[in-house]
């Protein structure tokens, strides 16, 4: 049993990316959440229709704690955003999995997912990372 | 566990925000014994300690502290400082651990061949106590805890605090009222562990770094290395009040004279963000026509007020309270006001 859902995919930088249709759900992970803090602000600086790179950032989120950069898991076209989280960036702290979703993107290529961590290699990944 | 100045130090231990609100309605305990204790002594330490720092030394007692900063020839500050005076031929000077070294051989060779000069540091740990329920806690420690709320602000004596030599001072950096505690190294993880023990009933929590910056950005304290360094001076830095120009010489007295006598070409302000956005320190200040006029040097969500506020040089004709502005959060405009600080100030 692994401490992170195992019906999606993490990256290093500790988003989690999920298969939805055609399309993939970026979050961040509980692990980021509790790094984070009291998260109080996300701004979503790509806009629908962008295309996204992997690796590159889409936006930041703030903690009272930190800034911190949004790296987009895959390539594709940004479908949806999270208007929510705008007036309610605590969602993420409530529920980072599912209400706390960020952005749906049209992956260039379906095979992208695979290539990031699986939940148990995540946890691992998780595990080296300094506390 | 973050590495700071040659200690690792925690910034959080429950979670920055818990802790912040702990510090602001029971009680917090801070492990500061990064913190630097300089000691001079001697017929001569008062006129040596009175020409290293900005403030007038000679007008404590015996017992108070004094919250100063020494300059270097330019009048930018060195670093900021408490002074206690534990006697005319006795007095400690706290200092930031990221100053230490550079103030220790500083206050050194000013030291040398007038007074003496310890360097008191590597055996001193400080706890301070924060909070509404600081004396609440000292007075479960011992009898002679229980006198601790006698002390006036900013004065200091010893106590016995559960069998534990203690120096306690009613100070802090918190914006609360509280103390700090200063005792042989030795003896402070069995003070941790009394204060965290007998704390409990009042609602203590440790606390670490984080919430410790935004308390004290709350309070408008200033962090040396975000809002006060070697290029600020403490006029424009608001810590005028600890500039005694028309007393005796002090290192930087000339160039902070010819300063003020030139006028102030920026100031340090406090603002709250007016749109969505955290200012954070380097952030550039821009007017509503996008002309940069100054630096965001601390900023951060507040705890307390709900609000995201923080400190910054501005030009001089801009730091009128009400005066508009926008924060250049990586590359989005952001608007901010100037505000009255400090942001927080406890009731009483």
């Amino acid at each position: 049993m692994s401490t992170f859902p195992n019906d999606r995919r993490y990256t290093v930088d500790h988003e989690w990316a999920k298969q939805e249709g055609g399309s993939v759900v970026i979050g961040v992970s509980s692990f980021a959440v509790e790094q984070l803090g009291d998260i109080t602000l996300v701004s979503i600086d790509a806009s629908v229709g962008d295309h996204l790179e992997a690796g590159k950032a889409f936006g930041t989120i703030e903690s009272v704690k930190t800034l911190s950069d949004l790296l987009a898991p895959i390539s594709g076209i940004l479908e949806a955003v999270n208007g929510e989280l705008e007036d309610s960036p605590e969602t993420i702290n409530d529920d980072c999995y599912g209400k706390g979703w960020m952005i749906k993107i049209k992956p260039a290529s379906s095979a992208d997912l695979d290539k990031l961590m699986d939940d148990a290699a995540y946890e691992t990944h998780v595990k080296s990372s300094p506390h | 566990m973050v590495p700071f100045a040659g200690f690792e130090m925690p910034i959080q231990y429950e979670g920055l925000t818990q802790e912040h609100h702990a510090v602001r309605n029971a009680v917090g305990i801070f492990d500061v014994s990064h913190m630097g204790e300089l000691v001079l002594t001697g017929e001569h330490s008062e006129s040596v300690l009175n020409y290293l720092v900005t403030s007038d030394v000679t007008t404590l007692v015996d017992g108070q502290a004094m919250y100063t900063c020494a300059c270097n020839e330019k009048g930018t500050i060195l670093d900021d400082l408490l002074v206690y005076r534990h006697g005319k031929d006795r007095w400690m000077v706290v200092c930031n651990a990221s100053n230490h070294d550079k103030i220790a051989s500083h206050f050194a060779k000013a030291a040398k061949d007038h007074c003496g000069f310890e360097d008191q540091s590597p055996d001193t740990a400080l706890v301070a106590v924060q909070g509404p329920k600081t004396f609440d806690v000292l007075a479960q420690l011992s009898p002679e805890g229980a006198r601790c709320s006698d002390l006036k602000a900013f004065h200091f004596g010893s106590y016995e605090l559960a069998e534990i030599p203690c120096m306690v001072a009613r100070s802090g950096y918190t914006g609360e009222d509280g103390v700090e505690i200063f005792c042989a190294n030795r003896y402070a993880p069995k003070l941790w562990s009394l204060l965290l023990d007998k704390g409990q009933a009042f609602g203590l929590k440790p606390a670490g770094l984080g919430c410790r910056d935004t308390l004290r950005l709350e309070a408008r304290l200033s962090l040396y290395g975000n809002d006060i360094d070697e290029t600020t001076n403490p006029l424009e830095a608001g810590l005028g009040w600890i500039v005694k120009l028309d007393g005796d010489d002090f290192i930087g007295r000339d160039a902070l004279v010819e300063i003020k006598r030139q006028g102030l070409t920026r100031k340090l302000v406090g603002f709250e963000m007016v749109g969505r956005g955290i200012a954070r320190h380097g952030y550039p200040l821009l007017d509503l026509d996008g002309n940069t006029v100054g630096v965001c040097t601390s900023g951060s969500p507040s705890p307390t007020l709900g609000k995201n506020i923080g400190l910054g040089y501005l030009l001089s004709s801009m730091t009128k309270v009400g005066t508009r502005f926008k924060v250049d959060c990586r590359g989005k405009l952001i608007e901010a006001v100037v505000v009255k600080t400090p942001f927080y100030k406890r009731a009483g």
